[in-house]
């Protein structure tokens, strides 16, 4: 096959960090070629580089035989390459077809020619099997859908080398199966993709060639055929690692969380979370799945006491906490994990230290009677956490704004897990960690569990949920549609649930496709 | 532990240093253009302000009350808080000052403090409205403390024109009485021990913010409220608190003011010194011995200008346009760093 791409000894320095050093690369005409790494290994950097987002320091850039200068996606789009980003660029009150003419708009004399545009964009879709509605809104569609009209939108320009930027990373696994197909059918076509991701076994399922990257450095590109979960994941992290989560069986004690039809709304009055049950025992992982935006964050707020419930209540320990303070909440033996560590987790411009006893830094023995802090116990609980953590750099004056993700959320579940509370909710807690720090992480939530306390996993990768969960709840539209104990989850039925499906259409559908399964 | 921010590293005093440098150079271009020699110009500027100790006398007491509300708006500002109304909140400070100053008559070491006191609690008060109105009505800081300094500015008039006033032809109040006013400290010049209050108060900021419970969750409001809050950090009581502390530092320059230089109540005797106190904290990086060295330099610019206005063709306008450059140049902070060629940090 003919190479449509090379790029040879690009090089890119950022103020702090050697982002790429003399990395190689190239795509084959019609080929899948997956980039995996873990956050920080300079991936999305590299094909920055080639959309013209940024500038290599060095190296060259040679596109269908010809040495190209690309400064500016302007350019990346005149030589048939296009991006698709992990945050789409869409115009949301706008329709598909607006969307994707953007920029290169039909028209007759003075004005757009709708007409010609749904049409072109009709034929565009079937062409390469991506169906869609032209004239729906954006705003009206699923994540999946939208990411389809991003795809679209890049083959509307002419890409024939398209880009895909951590493309799974906000889809469900039955969406992800579509893209897969999708992105076949495009291969089909002739199209070379280049494939961003951290998720290994997407890149197993999809990929022809896989090149590995780690500090930036290129680690090696093996035939998709050729190598296997373990190895690309050796080489991504640089050490042998634990893929499976070892844990024993649950010993479930009494029950700690119980949630009595509770009910959030949020600032618009809109019923977020809608008459929730649940209830989760001591020594037991209860597992949140279900797509993003179904009320799992509303919920997990209100526990928190970050959030006002619109009805219903919610025990801890026996005690009734509905509507207590946060403080008062976390006294109460709660510890928890937020979705997001940039906006709840972290205090950025605050040292390792002082974040490290975040809600604690009223309690002695750090602050005084006096209500002065004591520095020297706070610097050694620090040090203490640091290396039962294994934070890095293990420096506790240092900033959290300097480190990486995963150290960053190493923060979070030390400051968290290291007061051993009876509840502990872990709200995405590897979400933009690396596979090291996954590992990590995932031990010490089971080592949670196995000292007793109640867990309640939220986390939007079913992978996650089925490898730490002893129970499983799934999430759609503000309610808690199932309940199943781990053997009875599989990541095809839950993706189900998670979609608006309902458990008995499952069961009917399995006993007719169970045939041709397996 | 020494976080970031507690230290003043050597690049966060250089930038002020240059801005100042850039803004001196650019006021020159003015100079020049009235036919003056800049260093000469600027020579006298400095003789004047720093050349002897009594210049340096008159710096200080020019600079004490932008000391005062410099670090009002720095605390507020390290919480989070953008805090416009020092200006009313020094107004209510010095009508509660002079109030006890002239209404008791009680022996010095009592009678100072308690003015001064009372200054603290008007001021602190006042702001606190403005805390209240944030924390439990969502209500933008900058708008209702704006609104709060009209509200001061007239009722301090009608106060001062009115129930209290001197019974002069002019609007103000009667002299406090001695035993209220603060000491001077170097005759000829108006210096005087509230520059140790000042002192203090630098001081007192400093341990506040650093060192105690208190400062930790007021910065953490200050730098994410979102995370304060998962923290149990409780965001509205620390936004009044920091409300009220601010208000009682811009009610020190009201107390400064009335009972160290005036010793009585003239209707709008402030002339901005709340809205200066905005481009100290500004100059001053918000951190207190920041506040206090830009409070010198705003100070001496100042002091220095009656002379330059006296022996050059040079207007004393200009030092207000000095004062607007360093300003400019402390914003523009990213083009210095670029003329610098420093690395960004974050």
């Amino acid at each position: 096959m003919a190479k449509v791409l090379e790029m040879r000894g690009i090089t890119k320095q950022f103020p702090r960090v050697l982002a790429n050093d003399h990395v190689y690369f190239d795509l084959e005409h019609g080929e899948i070629h997956a980039l995996v790494g873990e956050n920080g290994s300079g991936k999305s950097t590299l094909m920055s580089i080639l959309y013209g987002l940024y500038q290599k320091d060095a190296g060259e850039i040679i596109v269908r035989g010809q040495h190209v200068e690309i400064t500016e996606p302007r350019r990346a789009i005149d030589l048939r390459i296009g991006m698709v980003f992990q945050h789409f660029m869409l115009v949301e009150p706008l329709t598909v077809a607006e969307n994707i003419v953007l920029g290169s708009e039909i028209r007759k004399g003075p004005f757009l020619d709708y007409k010609k545009m749904i049409a072109e964009v009709r034929r565009l879709s079937e062409e390469y099997g991506l169906q869609i509605d032209p004239e729906a809104k954006i705003a009206d569609l699923s994540v999946g859908l939208q990411q389809r009209v991003e795809i679209l939108k890049a083959l509307y320009r002419g890409a024939e080398i398209l880009i895909l930027d951590e493309p799974t990373a906000v889809l469900t696994p039955q969406e992800v199966d579509d893209l897969i197909q999708v992105l076949r059918n495009l291969k089909a076509k002739g199209t070379s993709i280049v494939f961003i991701t951290h998720k290994i076994k997407e890149v197993l399922a999809v990929s022809d060639r896989v090149s590995v990257l780690r500090r930036g450095r290129k680690i090696g590109t093996k035939l998709t055929s050729d190598t296997n979960e373990q190895e690309l994941a050796e080489m991504m992290v640089g050490r042998v690692v634990l893929l499976q989560v070892e844990k024993g069986s649950a010993q479930p004690g009494p029950e700690v969380l119980r949630l009595e039809g509770v009910s959030v709304k949020d600032q618009f009055g809109q019923v977020k979370v809608n008459n929730v049950n649940l209830s989760v025992r001591s020594g037991e992982v209860l597992g949140i799945a279900g797509v993003e935006g179904n009320g799992q964050s509303e919920l997990v707020e209100a526990i928190a006491g970050l959030r006002r419930v619109s009805g219903g209540k919610i025990y801890l320990s026996g005690q009734d906490i509905t509507g207590w303070s946060p403080l008062r909440i976390r006294r109460a033996g709660f510890g928890f994990v937020p979705e997001d560590r940039h906006r709840r987790g972290l205090v950025l411009d605050y040292s390792v230290a002082d974040n490290l006893i975040l809600g604690i830094h009223g309690s002695k023995p750090f602050v005084t009677s006096a209500g002065l802090r004591n520095q020297g116990k706070i610097g050694e609980y620090a040090e203490e956490l640091i290396a039962e953590y294994d934070v890095r750099p293990p420096v506790a004056n240092q900033a959290v704004r300097n480190l990486s993700g995963g150290n960053q959320q190493k923060v979070v579940v030390a400051r968290e897990f290291a007061q051993n509370p009876d509840l502990l909710i872990c709200s995405q807690p590897t979400r933009g960690v690396d596979v090291g720090a996954i590992e990590f992480i995932h031990k010490q939530v089971i080592a949670q569990r196995d000292r007793g306390a109640a867990v309640l996993l939220v986390s939007a990768e079913l992978d996650e949920v089925l490898s730490l969960s002893d129970r499983v709840a799934v999430m759609y539209n503000g309610e808690i549609v199932s309940v199943m104990p781990i053997e009875e989850a599989t990541e095809h039925k839950l993706g189900f649930l998670m979609l608006g499906g309902r458990l008995e259409d499952y069961q009917a559908g399995e006993v007719s496709g169970s045939a041709g399964q397996s | 532990m020494r976080d970031k921010v507690k230290a003043l590293p050597w690049q966060e005093l250089l930038l002020p240093l240059v801005a100042v440098v850039l803004a001196l150079l650019v006021g020159s271009v003015f100079i020049l253009y009235v036919g003056e020699n800049p260093l000469k110009a600027y020579g006298i500027l400095f003789t004047e302000s720093l050349g002897s100790m009594r210049n340096i006398a008159t710096t200080l007491q020019r600079a004490t009350p932008l000391m005062f509300t410099g670090l009002a708006v720095a605390f507020a500002f390290r919480a989070g808080l953008f805090n416009i109304g020092a200006e009313g909140q020094l107004y209510i400070g010095a009508f509660c000052a002079v109030w006890v100053g002239i209404s008791f008559n009680l022996p010095r070491i009592i009678h100072l403090p308690l003015a001064i006191f009372a200054a603290m609690v008007g001021g602190a008060l006042w702001a606190s409205i403005a805390g209240y109105l944030k924390a439990k009505l969502g209500v933008h800081e900058v708008i209702n403390t704006i609104m709060l300094n009209f509200i001061a500015l007239f009722l301090t008039d009608w106060l001062v024109t009115g129930p209290f006033h001197g019974g002069s032809w002019v609007p103000e109040t009667v002299r406090i009485s001695s035993s209220a006013a603060f000491t001077r400290i170097y005759l000829p010049t108006r210096l005087t021990t509230a520059v140790y209050v000042a002192g203090i108060a630098a001081a007192a900021v400093y341990i506040i913010l650093w060192k105690t419970k208190r400062g930790y969750e007021l910065r953490a409001v200050g730098l994410n409220p979102d995370a304060a809050e998962y923290g149990g950090i409780n965001v509205a009581r620390n936004t009044v608190i920091a409300m009220a502390i601010s208000g009682a530092l811009a009610g020190l320059a009201g107390a400064e003011q009335i009972l160290g230089l005036h010793n009585r109540f003239i209707v709008r005797f402030s002339s901005d010194l709340g809205f200066m106190g905005i481009a100290v904290a500004l100059l001053g990086k918000n951190h207190p011995v920041g506040v206090l060295l830009a409070a010198v330099l705003f100070g001496a610019l100042q002091a220095g200008s009656a002379a330059m206005d006296r022996s050059t063709a040079v207007p004393r306008e200009l030092i207000t346009i000095i004062q607007a450059l360093i300003i400019f140049f402390v914003a523009a902070e990213f083009l210095i760093r670029r003329m610098l060629r420093l690395k960004e940090d974050a």
